[in-house]
Protein backbone atom coordinates (compact mmCIF):
# COMPACT_ATOMS: atom_id res chain seq x y z
CA UNK A 1 0.00 0.00 0.00
CA UNK A 2 2.92 2.32 0.92
CA UNK A 3 4.13 1.66 -2.60
CA UNK A 4 1.31 2.45 -4.15
CA UNK A 5 1.34 5.47 -2.70
CA UNK A 6 4.37 6.75 -3.74
CA UNK A 7 3.59 6.58 -7.15
CA UNK A 8 1.27 9.72 -6.56
CA UNK A 9 4.21 11.46 -5.23
CA UNK A 10 6.68 10.61 -8.46
CA UNK A 11 3.48 10.98 -10.95
CA UNK A 12 1.54 14.09 -11.23
CA UNK A 13 -1.47 11.83 -11.73
CA UNK A 14 -4.18 14.43 -11.44
CA UNK A 15 -2.38 16.60 -13.55
CA UNK A 16 -2.82 13.98 -16.51
CA UNK A 17 -6.02 13.95 -15.82
CA UNK A 18 -6.42 18.09 -16.34
CA UNK A 19 -4.71 17.40 -20.25
CA UNK A 20 -7.98 15.07 -21.05
CA UNK A 21 -10.28 17.52 -19.34
CA UNK A 22 -8.95 20.70 -21.40
CA UNK A 23 -8.66 18.10 -24.50
CA UNK A 24 -11.94 17.10 -24.23
CA UNK A 25 -13.42 20.73 -23.36
CA UNK A 26 -12.17 22.14 -26.53
CA UNK A 27 -12.82 19.08 -28.65
CA UNK A 28 -16.01 19.42 -27.26
CA UNK A 29 -16.85 23.31 -28.01
CA UNK A 30 -15.58 22.60 -31.94
CA UNK A 31 -17.19 19.43 -32.25
CA UNK A 32 -20.58 21.32 -31.13
CA UNK A 33 -19.54 23.84 -33.27
CA UNK A 34 -19.14 21.72 -36.38
CA UNK A 35 -21.38 18.90 -35.84
CA UNK A 36 -24.40 21.84 -35.60
CA UNK A 37 -23.01 23.04 -38.70
CA UNK A 38 -23.11 19.57 -40.41
CA UNK A 39 -26.32 19.04 -38.63
CA UNK A 40 -27.75 22.33 -40.39
CA UNK A 41 -26.77 21.38 -43.84
CA UNK A 42 -28.03 17.71 -43.67
CA UNK A 43 -31.08 19.09 -43.09
CA UNK A 44 -31.12 22.11 -44.82
CA UNK A 45 -33.05 22.12 -48.30
CA UNK A 46 -29.79 22.28 -50.67
CA UNK A 47 -28.92 18.66 -52.11
CA UNK A 48 -25.69 19.52 -52.65
CA UNK A 49 -24.98 20.52 -48.83
CA UNK A 50 -27.50 17.60 -47.77
CA UNK A 51 -24.59 15.38 -49.88
CA UNK A 52 -21.58 17.20 -48.32
CA UNK A 53 -22.76 16.90 -44.90
CA UNK A 54 -23.79 12.94 -45.44
CA UNK A 55 -20.52 12.41 -46.73
CA UNK A 56 -18.93 13.66 -44.16
CA UNK A 57 -20.61 11.89 -41.37
CA UNK A 58 -20.09 8.78 -43.27
CA UNK A 59 -16.41 8.94 -43.72
CA UNK A 60 -15.01 10.50 -40.34
CA UNK A 61 -18.04 8.22 -38.54
CA UNK A 62 -16.57 5.33 -40.23
CA UNK A 63 -12.83 6.27 -39.97
CA UNK A 64 -10.99 4.77 -36.73
CA UNK A 65 -10.21 7.83 -34.14
CA UNK A 66 -6.76 6.27 -33.76
CA UNK A 67 -5.80 7.13 -37.56
CA UNK A 68 -7.58 10.54 -37.91
CA UNK A 69 -5.34 11.12 -35.20
CA UNK A 70 -2.14 9.82 -36.37
CA UNK A 71 -2.43 11.55 -39.75
CA UNK A 72 -2.54 14.93 -37.40
CA UNK A 73 0.86 14.34 -36.51
CA UNK A 74 2.42 12.40 -39.11
CA UNK A 75 0.55 13.54 -42.42
CA UNK A 76 -1.07 16.77 -41.13
CA UNK A 77 2.99 18.15 -39.30
CA UNK A 78 5.39 15.44 -40.25
CA UNK A 79 4.65 15.60 -44.09
CA UNK A 80 2.72 18.48 -45.03
CA UNK A 81 4.16 20.70 -42.18
CA UNK A 82 0.99 22.20 -41.15
CA UNK A 83 1.53 23.84 -37.40
CA UNK A 84 -1.18 25.59 -35.59
CA UNK A 85 1.52 27.13 -33.42
CA UNK A 86 5.21 27.50 -32.83
CA UNK A 87 5.30 25.89 -29.75
CA UNK A 88 6.64 21.88 -30.24
CA UNK A 89 4.18 20.57 -27.61
CA UNK A 90 1.44 23.04 -27.71
CA UNK A 91 0.95 22.26 -31.53
CA UNK A 92 0.86 18.43 -31.02
CA UNK A 93 -1.85 19.39 -28.16
CA UNK A 94 -3.74 21.15 -30.75
CA UNK A 95 -3.92 18.69 -33.57
CA UNK A 96 -5.15 16.65 -31.22
CA UNK A 97 -7.93 18.24 -30.45
CA UNK A 98 -8.43 18.94 -34.20
CA UNK A 99 -8.59 15.03 -34.27
CA UNK A 100 -10.73 14.59 -32.14
CA UNK A 101 -13.42 17.40 -33.42
CA UNK A 102 -13.40 16.21 -36.52
CA UNK A 103 -13.89 13.14 -35.68
CA UNK A 104 -16.78 13.74 -32.70
CA UNK A 105 -18.09 16.32 -35.08
CA UNK A 106 -19.63 13.54 -37.16
CA UNK A 107 -21.28 11.95 -33.91
CA UNK A 108 -22.55 15.63 -32.89
CA UNK A 109 -24.49 16.13 -36.18
CA UNK A 110 -26.15 12.81 -35.76
CA UNK A 111 -26.95 13.74 -32.11
CA UNK A 112 -28.31 16.90 -32.93
CA UNK A 113 -30.40 15.63 -36.25
CA UNK A 114 -32.01 12.61 -33.68
CA UNK A 115 -33.25 15.66 -31.80
CA UNK A 116 -34.15 17.14 -34.92
CA UNK A 117 -36.81 14.26 -35.52
CA UNK A 118 -38.19 15.42 -32.31
CA UNK A 119 -39.25 18.11 -33.19
CA UNK A 120 -42.66 17.72 -35.00
CA UNK A 121 -43.04 18.99 -38.94
CA UNK A 122 -45.55 21.34 -37.94
CA UNK A 123 -43.47 23.81 -35.88
CA UNK A 124 -40.74 23.78 -39.52
CA UNK A 125 -44.04 24.37 -41.25
CA UNK A 126 -45.54 27.26 -38.96
CA UNK A 127 -41.58 28.82 -39.02
CA UNK A 128 -42.26 29.10 -42.92
CA UNK A 129 -45.81 29.83 -42.84
CA UNK A 130 -45.05 32.97 -41.02
CA UNK A 131 -42.06 34.17 -43.64
CA UNK A 132 -39.39 32.44 -42.00
CA UNK A 133 -36.72 31.27 -44.69
CA UNK A 134 -34.56 28.13 -43.58
CA UNK A 135 -31.42 29.79 -41.89
CA UNK A 136 -34.05 32.22 -39.06
CA UNK A 137 -36.56 28.88 -39.02
CA UNK A 138 -33.78 26.82 -37.98
CA UNK A 139 -31.66 28.72 -35.36
CA UNK A 140 -35.47 30.55 -33.86
CA UNK A 141 -37.76 27.76 -33.91
CA UNK A 142 -35.81 24.40 -34.83
CA UNK A 143 -32.59 24.36 -33.21
CA UNK A 144 -33.47 25.34 -29.69
CA UNK A 145 -36.00 22.31 -29.33
CA UNK A 146 -33.69 19.94 -31.56
CA UNK A 147 -30.75 21.00 -28.47
CA UNK A 148 -33.22 20.09 -25.79
CA UNK A 149 -34.63 16.93 -27.33
CA UNK A 150 -30.74 15.99 -28.29
CA UNK A 151 -29.39 16.31 -24.76
CA UNK A 152 -29.02 12.38 -23.87
CA UNK A 153 -27.71 11.41 -27.22
CA UNK A 154 -24.92 14.61 -27.00
CA UNK A 155 -24.49 13.40 -23.57
CA UNK A 156 -23.31 10.19 -24.89
CA UNK A 157 -21.05 11.76 -27.01
CA UNK A 158 -19.48 13.94 -24.70
CA UNK A 159 -18.81 10.75 -22.24
CA UNK A 160 -17.20 8.93 -25.40
CA UNK A 161 -15.16 11.60 -25.99
CA UNK A 162 -13.75 12.29 -22.48
CA UNK A 163 -12.53 8.26 -23.06
CA UNK A 164 -11.41 8.94 -26.43
CA UNK A 165 -9.13 11.82 -25.49
CA UNK A 166 -6.79 9.59 -24.41
CA UNK A 167 -6.16 8.28 -28.10
CA UNK A 168 -4.49 12.06 -28.14
CA UNK A 169 -0.85 9.81 -27.05
CA UNK A 170 -1.27 8.71 -30.79
CA UNK A 171 -1.06 12.12 -31.29
CA UNK A 172 2.51 12.35 -29.31
CA UNK A 173 0.66 14.47 -26.95
CA UNK A 174 2.78 12.87 -23.73
CA UNK A 175 1.37 14.60 -20.88
CA UNK A 176 -1.97 12.65 -21.02
CA UNK A 177 -3.23 10.38 -18.92
CA UNK A 178 -3.39 6.95 -20.57
CA UNK A 179 0.57 7.96 -21.40
CA UNK A 180 1.34 8.63 -17.92
CA UNK A 181 0.03 5.14 -17.36
CA UNK A 182 2.07 3.82 -19.70
CA UNK A 183 5.40 5.19 -18.06
CA UNK A 184 4.17 4.43 -15.08
CA UNK A 185 3.65 0.75 -16.00
CA UNK A 186 7.30 0.67 -17.40
CA UNK A 187 8.98 1.56 -14.53
CA UNK A 188 6.49 0.24 -11.88
CA UNK A 189 5.49 -3.34 -13.53
CA UNK A 190 5.26 -4.48 -10.13
CA UNK A 191 2.41 -1.86 -9.40
CA UNK A 192 0.64 -2.71 -12.79
CA UNK A 193 -2.86 -3.89 -11.58
CA UNK A 194 -3.03 -0.91 -9.29
CA UNK A 195 -2.35 1.77 -11.95
CA UNK A 196 -4.98 -0.18 -14.45
CA UNK A 197 -6.94 0.26 -11.85
CA UNK A 198 -6.75 4.15 -10.64
CA UNK A 199 -6.65 5.15 -14.22
CA UNK A 200 -10.05 3.35 -15.21
CA UNK A 201 -11.20 4.77 -11.84
CA UNK A 202 -10.45 8.00 -12.52
CA UNK A 203 -12.13 7.97 -16.00
CA UNK A 204 -15.13 6.38 -14.11
CA UNK A 205 -15.05 9.72 -11.72
CA UNK A 206 -15.19 11.56 -14.84
CA UNK A 207 -17.73 10.40 -16.71
CA UNK A 208 -20.37 9.26 -13.91
CA UNK A 209 -21.26 13.30 -13.61
CA UNK A 210 -22.03 14.01 -17.27
CA UNK A 211 -24.12 10.89 -17.53
CA UNK A 212 -26.04 12.43 -14.34
CA UNK A 213 -25.98 15.87 -15.51
CA UNK A 214 -27.26 14.88 -19.01
CA UNK A 215 -29.97 12.99 -17.84
CA UNK A 216 -31.32 15.25 -15.63
CA UNK A 217 -31.55 18.22 -17.94
CA UNK A 218 -32.90 16.49 -20.58
CA UNK A 219 -36.25 15.68 -18.76
CA UNK A 220 -35.80 19.14 -17.05
CA UNK A 221 -35.09 20.82 -20.41
CA UNK A 222 -37.65 18.68 -22.13
CA UNK A 223 -40.24 20.65 -24.64
CA UNK A 224 -43.48 20.36 -23.26
CA UNK A 225 -46.26 19.40 -26.43
CA UNK B 1 -48.73 68.39 -58.65
CA UNK B 2 -51.87 67.27 -60.19
CA UNK B 3 -53.05 63.42 -58.52
CA UNK B 4 -53.17 61.21 -61.26
CA UNK B 5 -54.87 58.01 -60.83
CA UNK B 6 -52.79 55.29 -59.29
CA UNK B 7 -52.88 52.48 -62.32
CA UNK B 8 -50.64 50.26 -59.66
CA UNK B 9 -54.09 50.49 -57.09
CA UNK B 10 -56.72 49.74 -59.97
CA UNK B 11 -54.59 46.88 -60.88
CA UNK B 12 -54.32 45.07 -57.73
CA UNK B 13 -57.91 45.54 -56.75
CA UNK B 14 -59.03 44.74 -60.27
CA UNK B 15 -57.43 41.21 -59.94
CA UNK B 16 -58.06 38.59 -57.69
CA UNK B 17 -56.00 38.37 -54.34
CA UNK B 18 -55.79 34.48 -54.90
CA UNK B 19 -55.54 32.41 -58.62
CA UNK B 20 -54.96 28.94 -59.03
CA UNK B 21 -55.49 28.32 -63.16
CA UNK B 22 -54.73 24.67 -63.96
CA UNK B 23 -52.97 23.05 -60.97
CA UNK B 24 -51.93 19.62 -60.43
CA UNK B 25 -50.50 17.54 -58.05
CA UNK B 26 -49.37 14.03 -57.48
CA UNK B 27 -48.61 11.67 -54.93
CA UNK B 28 -46.36 9.06 -56.62
CA UNK B 29 -49.55 7.44 -58.81
CA UNK B 30 -52.33 9.10 -56.91
CA UNK B 31 -53.85 12.51 -58.86
CA UNK B 32 -54.56 14.42 -56.02
CA UNK B 33 -55.34 17.71 -57.71
CA UNK B 34 -56.75 17.69 -60.92
CA UNK B 35 -56.56 21.22 -63.14
CA UNK B 36 -57.60 22.96 -60.27
CA UNK B 37 -58.74 26.66 -61.44
CA UNK B 38 -60.04 28.79 -58.88
CA UNK B 39 -59.98 32.18 -57.84
CA UNK B 40 -60.93 34.35 -54.42
CA UNK B 41 -61.37 38.16 -54.96
CA UNK B 42 -60.35 40.41 -52.17
CA UNK B 43 -62.67 39.88 -49.02
CA UNK B 44 -64.02 37.04 -49.83
CA UNK B 45 -64.56 33.71 -47.76
CA UNK B 46 -64.43 31.06 -49.10
CA UNK B 47 -65.16 27.57 -47.92
CA UNK B 48 -63.68 24.50 -49.27
CA UNK B 49 -65.24 21.06 -47.74
CA UNK B 50 -65.39 17.30 -49.32
CA UNK B 51 -64.76 13.67 -48.23
CA UNK B 52 -61.05 13.33 -47.17
CA UNK B 53 -58.51 12.18 -49.23
CA UNK B 54 -60.62 14.66 -51.87
CA UNK B 55 -57.37 16.98 -51.74
CA UNK B 56 -58.73 20.23 -49.95
CA UNK B 57 -56.31 20.04 -47.37
CA UNK B 58 -53.34 19.75 -50.23
CA UNK B 59 -55.51 22.40 -52.28
CA UNK B 60 -55.44 24.84 -49.24
CA UNK B 61 -51.31 24.23 -48.55
CA UNK B 62 -50.63 24.87 -51.97
CA UNK B 63 -51.16 28.30 -51.72
CA UNK B 64 -48.46 29.45 -49.76
CA UNK B 65 -46.34 26.28 -50.70
CA UNK B 66 -46.31 24.22 -48.41
CA UNK B 67 -47.18 21.41 -50.87
CA UNK B 68 -45.34 21.96 -54.19
CA UNK B 69 -47.47 21.75 -57.21
CA UNK B 70 -46.40 19.47 -60.38
CA UNK B 71 -47.58 22.14 -62.65
CA UNK B 72 -50.36 24.88 -63.20
CA UNK B 73 -49.74 28.50 -61.65
CA UNK B 74 -50.71 29.76 -58.64
CA UNK B 75 -51.03 33.76 -57.45
CA UNK B 76 -51.28 36.03 -54.69
CA UNK B 77 -51.74 39.19 -55.02
CA UNK B 78 -51.05 39.00 -58.62
CA UNK B 79 -47.60 37.22 -58.37
CA UNK B 80 -46.66 34.28 -59.31
CA UNK B 81 -45.64 31.86 -56.18
CA UNK B 82 -41.54 31.67 -56.32
CA UNK B 83 -40.26 28.29 -55.73
CA UNK B 84 -37.69 28.91 -53.01
CA UNK B 85 -35.69 31.20 -51.32
CA UNK B 86 -36.10 34.82 -50.05
CA UNK B 87 -39.25 36.20 -51.97
CA UNK B 88 -41.01 32.84 -51.10
CA UNK B 89 -40.37 33.85 -47.35
CA UNK B 90 -42.16 37.13 -48.38
CA UNK B 91 -45.01 35.95 -50.12
CA UNK B 92 -45.68 33.50 -46.99
CA UNK B 93 -45.67 36.74 -44.49
CA UNK B 94 -48.53 37.80 -46.58
CA UNK B 95 -50.52 34.70 -46.20
CA UNK B 96 -51.30 33.97 -42.82
CA UNK B 97 -51.79 30.06 -42.12
CA UNK B 98 -53.88 28.43 -39.42
CA UNK B 99 -53.08 24.74 -39.11
CA UNK B 100 -54.81 21.78 -37.76
CA UNK B 101 -53.06 20.62 -35.05
CA UNK B 102 -52.02 24.48 -34.02
CA UNK B 103 -48.13 24.26 -34.40
CA UNK B 104 -47.36 26.91 -31.94
CA UNK B 105 -44.03 27.25 -31.39
CA UNK B 106 -43.29 24.77 -28.53
CA UNK B 107 -40.66 26.51 -26.57
CA UNK B 108 -41.68 29.89 -26.57
CA UNK B 109 -44.57 31.72 -24.83
CA UNK B 110 -47.80 32.66 -26.21
CA UNK B 111 -46.61 36.56 -26.20
CA UNK B 112 -43.38 34.89 -28.28
CA UNK B 113 -45.15 33.05 -30.21
CA UNK B 114 -46.79 36.49 -31.54
CA UNK B 115 -44.55 38.39 -31.71
CA UNK B 116 -41.60 36.97 -33.34
CA UNK B 117 -42.62 37.13 -37.00
CA UNK B 118 -43.42 40.81 -36.76
CA UNK B 119 -39.69 40.91 -35.02
CA UNK B 120 -37.78 38.67 -37.12
CA UNK B 121 -39.10 38.96 -40.20
CA UNK B 122 -40.64 42.12 -40.92
CA UNK B 123 -38.35 44.06 -38.02
CA UNK B 124 -40.60 45.58 -36.07
CA UNK B 125 -39.44 47.27 -32.41
CA UNK B 126 -39.84 44.88 -29.40
CA UNK B 127 -42.17 47.18 -27.72
CA UNK B 128 -44.37 47.94 -31.14
CA UNK B 129 -44.49 43.81 -31.66
CA UNK B 130 -45.48 43.79 -28.30
CA UNK B 131 -48.09 46.20 -28.44
CA UNK B 132 -49.28 44.35 -31.42
CA UNK B 133 -49.64 40.76 -29.76
CA UNK B 134 -51.15 41.81 -26.82
CA UNK B 135 -53.78 43.52 -28.86
CA UNK B 136 -54.19 40.50 -31.21
CA UNK B 137 -54.21 38.43 -28.06
CA UNK B 138 -57.47 40.15 -26.43
CA UNK B 139 -59.14 40.12 -29.62
CA UNK B 140 -59.24 36.51 -29.63
CA UNK B 141 -59.82 36.64 -25.47
CA UNK B 142 -56.38 34.87 -24.57
CA UNK B 143 -54.62 37.70 -23.48
CA UNK B 144 -54.26 36.49 -20.03
CA UNK B 145 -52.32 33.86 -20.91
CA UNK B 146 -49.57 35.78 -22.43
CA UNK B 147 -46.87 34.85 -20.49
CA UNK B 148 -47.81 30.79 -20.79
CA UNK B 149 -46.57 28.31 -22.73
CA UNK B 150 -48.76 26.49 -25.62
CA UNK B 151 -48.82 23.51 -23.53
CA UNK B 152 -50.56 24.88 -20.85
CA UNK B 153 -52.88 26.20 -22.87
CA UNK B 154 -56.33 24.08 -23.89
CA UNK B 155 -56.49 23.72 -27.92
CA UNK B 156 -59.13 26.15 -28.14
CA UNK B 157 -57.20 28.74 -26.65
CA UNK B 158 -54.18 27.90 -28.51
CA UNK B 159 -55.84 27.57 -32.01
CA UNK B 160 -57.01 31.34 -31.01
CA UNK B 161 -53.16 31.62 -30.23
CA UNK B 162 -52.38 30.44 -33.83
CA UNK B 163 -54.88 33.04 -35.30
CA UNK B 164 -53.52 35.95 -33.82
CA UNK B 165 -49.96 34.70 -34.05
CA UNK B 166 -50.82 35.15 -38.24
CA UNK B 167 -52.93 37.75 -38.18
CA UNK B 168 -49.74 40.14 -36.41
CA UNK B 169 -48.15 39.20 -39.94
CA UNK B 170 -51.36 41.50 -41.08
CA UNK B 171 -51.73 38.84 -43.76
CA UNK B 172 -53.96 39.60 -47.07
CA UNK B 173 -55.13 36.23 -46.89
CA UNK B 174 -56.01 33.77 -44.20
CA UNK B 175 -55.51 30.02 -45.15
CA UNK B 176 -57.27 27.78 -42.35
CA UNK B 177 -56.68 23.67 -42.76
CA UNK B 178 -59.27 21.97 -40.56
CA UNK B 179 -58.62 24.70 -37.55
CA UNK B 180 -61.27 22.59 -35.39
CA UNK B 181 -60.66 19.45 -36.40
CA UNK B 182 -58.53 18.36 -33.62
CA UNK B 183 -60.52 19.98 -31.18
CA UNK B 184 -62.90 19.19 -27.92
CA UNK B 185 -66.67 19.56 -29.23
CA UNK B 186 -67.14 22.46 -26.34
CA UNK B 187 -64.01 24.65 -27.61
CA UNK B 188 -64.68 24.56 -31.60
CA UNK B 189 -67.35 27.22 -31.03
CA UNK B 190 -64.49 29.78 -29.22
CA UNK B 191 -62.47 28.72 -32.18
CA UNK B 192 -65.08 29.49 -34.88
CA UNK B 193 -66.32 32.89 -33.09
CA UNK B 194 -63.02 34.11 -33.61
CA UNK B 195 -63.22 33.08 -37.55
CA UNK B 196 -66.55 34.29 -37.80
CA UNK B 197 -65.65 38.07 -36.37
CA UNK B 198 -62.58 37.77 -38.86
CA UNK B 199 -64.89 37.23 -41.80
CA UNK B 200 -67.10 40.06 -40.95
CA UNK B 201 -64.08 42.64 -40.47
CA UNK B 202 -63.85 41.51 -44.45
CA UNK B 203 -60.45 39.37 -44.01
CA UNK B 204 -60.05 37.38 -47.13
CA UNK B 205 -59.90 33.84 -46.18
CA UNK B 206 -59.64 30.45 -47.66
CA UNK B 207 -60.99 27.75 -45.39
CA UNK B 208 -60.49 24.20 -45.38
CA UNK B 209 -63.40 22.36 -42.68
CA UNK B 210 -66.26 20.12 -42.05
CA UNK B 211 -68.21 22.64 -40.20
CA UNK B 212 -71.16 23.27 -42.27
CA UNK B 213 -72.34 26.46 -39.53
CA UNK B 214 -69.43 27.91 -40.05
CA UNK B 215 -69.98 27.83 -43.90
CA UNK B 216 -73.70 29.23 -43.62
CA UNK B 217 -72.93 32.16 -40.89
CA UNK B 218 -69.67 33.40 -42.90
CA UNK B 219 -68.81 31.86 -46.27
CA UNK B 220 -69.45 33.70 -49.38
CA UNK B 221 -68.94 30.71 -51.54
CA UNK B 222 -68.70 26.81 -50.51
CA UNK B 223 -66.40 24.87 -52.70
CA UNK B 224 -67.17 20.87 -53.00
CA UNK B 225 -63.95 19.24 -53.92
CA UNK B 226 -64.13 15.71 -54.45
CA UNK B 227 -61.18 13.16 -56.22
CA UNK B 228 -58.84 15.77 -56.54
CA UNK B 229 -61.47 18.14 -58.59
CA UNK B 230 -63.71 20.59 -57.55
CA UNK B 231 -67.01 19.11 -58.09
CA UNK B 232 -68.98 22.01 -57.68
CA UNK B 233 -68.88 25.93 -56.34
CA UNK B 234 -72.18 27.96 -54.98
CA UNK B 235 -73.05 29.91 -52.19
CA UNK B 236 -74.07 28.33 -48.80
CA UNK B 237 -77.26 28.51 -48.99
CA UNK B 238 -77.83 27.33 -52.89
CA UNK B 239 -75.23 24.48 -52.16
CA UNK B 240 -77.09 22.94 -49.15
CA UNK B 241 -80.43 23.21 -49.84
CA UNK B 242 -79.94 22.65 -53.85
CA UNK B 243 -76.66 20.57 -54.20
CA UNK B 244 -76.24 19.78 -58.00
CA UNK B 245 -73.73 16.94 -58.04
CA UNK B 246 -74.62 13.42 -56.98
CA UNK B 247 -71.34 13.47 -55.31
CA UNK B 248 -72.44 16.59 -53.61
CA UNK B 249 -75.70 15.04 -52.85
CA UNK B 250 -74.29 11.82 -51.67
CA UNK B 251 -71.89 13.81 -49.06
CA UNK B 252 -74.17 16.15 -47.74
CA UNK B 253 -76.78 13.02 -47.20
CA UNK B 254 -73.76 11.43 -44.61
CA UNK B 255 -72.66 14.11 -42.77
CA UNK B 256 -76.57 16.04 -42.28
CA UNK B 257 -78.65 13.10 -41.77
CA UNK B 258 -78.30 13.21 -38.02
Amino acid sequence: MDNFLTLFETYNVPAAFWVNIQLTFWAAVWSLVLGTLLALMRISPIPSLQWLGAAYVNIFRNTPLTIIIAFGVLGLFGQLQVSLTDDFNLNFFRLAILGLTIYHAAFVCEAIRSGVNTVPLGQAEAARAIGLSFLPAARLIILPQAFRGAIAPLGNVLIALIKNSTVAAAGSVAAEASSLMKTMIEFRGDLVIPIFFTFAIGFVILVIPVGLLTTWASRRLAVAR
Amino acid sequence: MTSEPQPSTSASSAHPLVSLRKVNKHYGPLHVLKDIDLEVARGEVVVVIGPSGSGKSTLCRAINRLETIDDGEIQVDGKVLPAEGKALARLRADVGMVFQSFNLFAHKSILENVTLGPIKVKGMKGGEAKELAMSLLKRVGVDNQADKLPAQLSGGQQQRVAIARALAMKPKVMLFDEPTSALDPEMINEVLDAMVALAKEGMTMIVVTHEMGFARKAADRVIFMADGQIVEQATPEEFFTNPKSERAKDFLGKILAH
